[in-house]
């Protein structure tokens, strides 16, 4: 099963969780069944128009998804997702 | 074995090699001729002045160190001296291993300037200078050149807060000769668990004054340029034009959003990073210098094209922070802004580095050049700065004066 790096912003809603596994064949199917895990989690990544929030980066392995196949982005069973939010702190 | 006296041994020699005079010389070098000149006299004359295209290798290392600079024996080499003496005995050495065109300077650098042709003097380090940055002259990635090249250095640092503190004390010790400092704040208790500019006696000053007594203490080498004020669109380009390389350490994303613009419109790297809780991320978004032949990576709107809704991502005041994740997250903007700067290594440009310090955990990720974004793409959109608080969504910014508790953020963080 691929393996989700959910980012620390994201984790409250994974109990503290930093990486899960889920089943899935895409990208789509992965957000699908991380909210059917975690509720709320499709509102934190995807917009009103079901694509991901434009500062959201999806990277599958090391290669972001608007390079790739976008939410149709197919996943091996090895493929390492991380889910990657802008932040702001500069430590202020 | 033969056993010459000075002047014979000197008379062979001038009978084994060529000789040219300053006027030739000169007019080999005016032609672009290809040869390899070097100055083999001692470092105290070679820093009185040098001629302009020289290498510099003094007499004891010249045949240890002239391959390195000339490995093509076939290649002519011209030597010089203080008066034509020492390069004539050094000419013939480097006939016997195999330079089959070495020249000696007739009159050697006295007959040079005597001839009015022109030399420069060389920015040396002095020796107090060689002594503290002797851990640096010693890796060849770095040398003295290189060393030189730091003191003459301008790095901007948006922010003296948690990224910024390290970033400051560590480009201060490594010499980089001008360090300016974006921060309108003054130092609060609350700042000190990871601020580590600041001390506890500092509390309630202006950051860029306890910034600046630090940085000095650290390395008395080093300019600090305070600017104490807000970075704006009015403001922004004028502040950033004088550096080499913008270190951002700020706290929001209307400063985010500007400083990329602005580096990107002045064509200057910037060395990024942010921090949240436990985890930071760091990327170099280096704007295409093609007459440098430098090729340009993405920028911060190409990763990220439109900041979250006011609220949507939580600041570190509202979150929290460990105070030494931005210990780790600024040293290595310090180091990133070295490498670009000396012009060495791979610097962080294209590649975003995850940190989680829970795992520990760091992992760098492809970002790519989005030839749609606004800003770098290829049918650019946005060429001028553009009101940054209403990008985010947010209020204008209202006058540090104007607010009840004097702290002027726009956005804590």
């Amino acid at each position: 099963m691929p393996t989700v790096y959910i980012p620390t912003p994201l984790r409250r809603l994974t109990g503290g969780q930093s990486k899960v596994e889920v089943e899935a064949h895409t990208v789509q199917e992965l957000v699908q069944a991380l909210e059917a895990r975690y509720p709320g989690m499709a509102d934190r990544l995807l917009d009103d128009s079901g694509q991901v929030k434009r500062f959201i980066n999806v990277f599958v392995n090391d290669a972001e998804i608007r390079t790739l196949q976008g939410l149709e982005t197919p996943l091996q069973s090895q493929d390492q997702v991380s889910i990657v939010p802008a932040m702001a702190g500069g430590g202020r | 074995m033969p056993r010459y006296t000075r002047d014979q041994l000197l008379q062979l020699a001038k009978s084994q090699i060529q000789e040219i005079t300053p006027t030739q010389l000169k007019e080999m070098l005016d032609a672009g001729q290809e040869l390899t000149l070097v100055d083999i006299r001692e470092r105290e004359e070679w820093v009185q002045g040098h001629i302009p295209e020289a290498l510099f290798i003094p007499r004891g290392y010249l045949e240890l160190q002239i391959e390195q600079h000339q490995p093509d024996r076939s290649k002519p080499v011209v030597v010089y001296c203080a008066g034509g003496v020492r390069s004539a005995l050094a000419a013939r050495n480097l006939k016997e291993m195999g330079y089959e065109k070495v020249l000696s300077l007739l009159g050697g650098f006295n007959g040079w300037k005597d001839a009015g042709l022109p030399f420069q003097v060389p920015r040396v380090l002095e020796e107090a200078q060689r002594i503290r940055y002797s851990r640096h002259i010693i890796l060849p990635e770095v040398g003295e050149e290189g060393q030189i090249r730091l003191l003459e250095s301008k790095v901007l640092l948006i922010g003296a807060g948690g990224l910024g503190s390290p970033a400051a004390m560590y480009l201060a010790a490594a010499g980089v000769g001008t360090l300016g400092i974006v921060d309108y704040d003054v130092v609060d208790v609350s700042n000190l668990q990871r601020q580590i500019l600041h001390g506890h006696s500092d509390v309630g000053r202006p950051k860029v004054e306890s910034a600046r007594d630090r940085i000095q203490e650290i390395n008395p080498d080093v300019t600090v340029i305070g600017h104490p004020e807000p970075i704006s669109r009015t403001n922004a380009l004028e502040i950033i034009r004088e550096y080499d390389v913008v270190l951002n350490g700020s706290d929001n994303f209307p400063t985010r959003y500007l400083v990329n613009d602005a580096c990107q419109f002045l064509r200057k790297p910037l060395v990024d990073a942010s921090i949240f809780m436990f985890e930071g991320q760091v990327t170099v978004y280096r704007p295409a210098v093609p007459e440098k032949g430098i090729q340009g990576g993405p920028c911060y709107r190409c990763l990220y094209p439109d900041p979250p809704p006011p609220g949507e991502v939580p600041s570190c005041a509202e979150a929290g922070v460990l105070g030494v994740l931005p210990g780790i997250v600024g040293s290595i903007q310090a180091l990133e802004a070295i490498k670009l700067l000396l012009g060495i290594g791979e610097p962080l440009v294209g590649r975003l580095l995850m940190i989680d310090t829970l795992e520990m955990s760091f992992r760098t990720l492809k970002v790519q050049r989005n030839p749609d974004c606004p800003v770098c793409g290829d049918r650019p959109t946005i060429t001028e700065l553009i009101d940054y608080e209403q990008f985010c969504g947010l209020p204008p910014r209202v006058p540090v004066e104007a607010r009840p508790n004097g702290s002027g953020q726009s956005v804590p963080a």
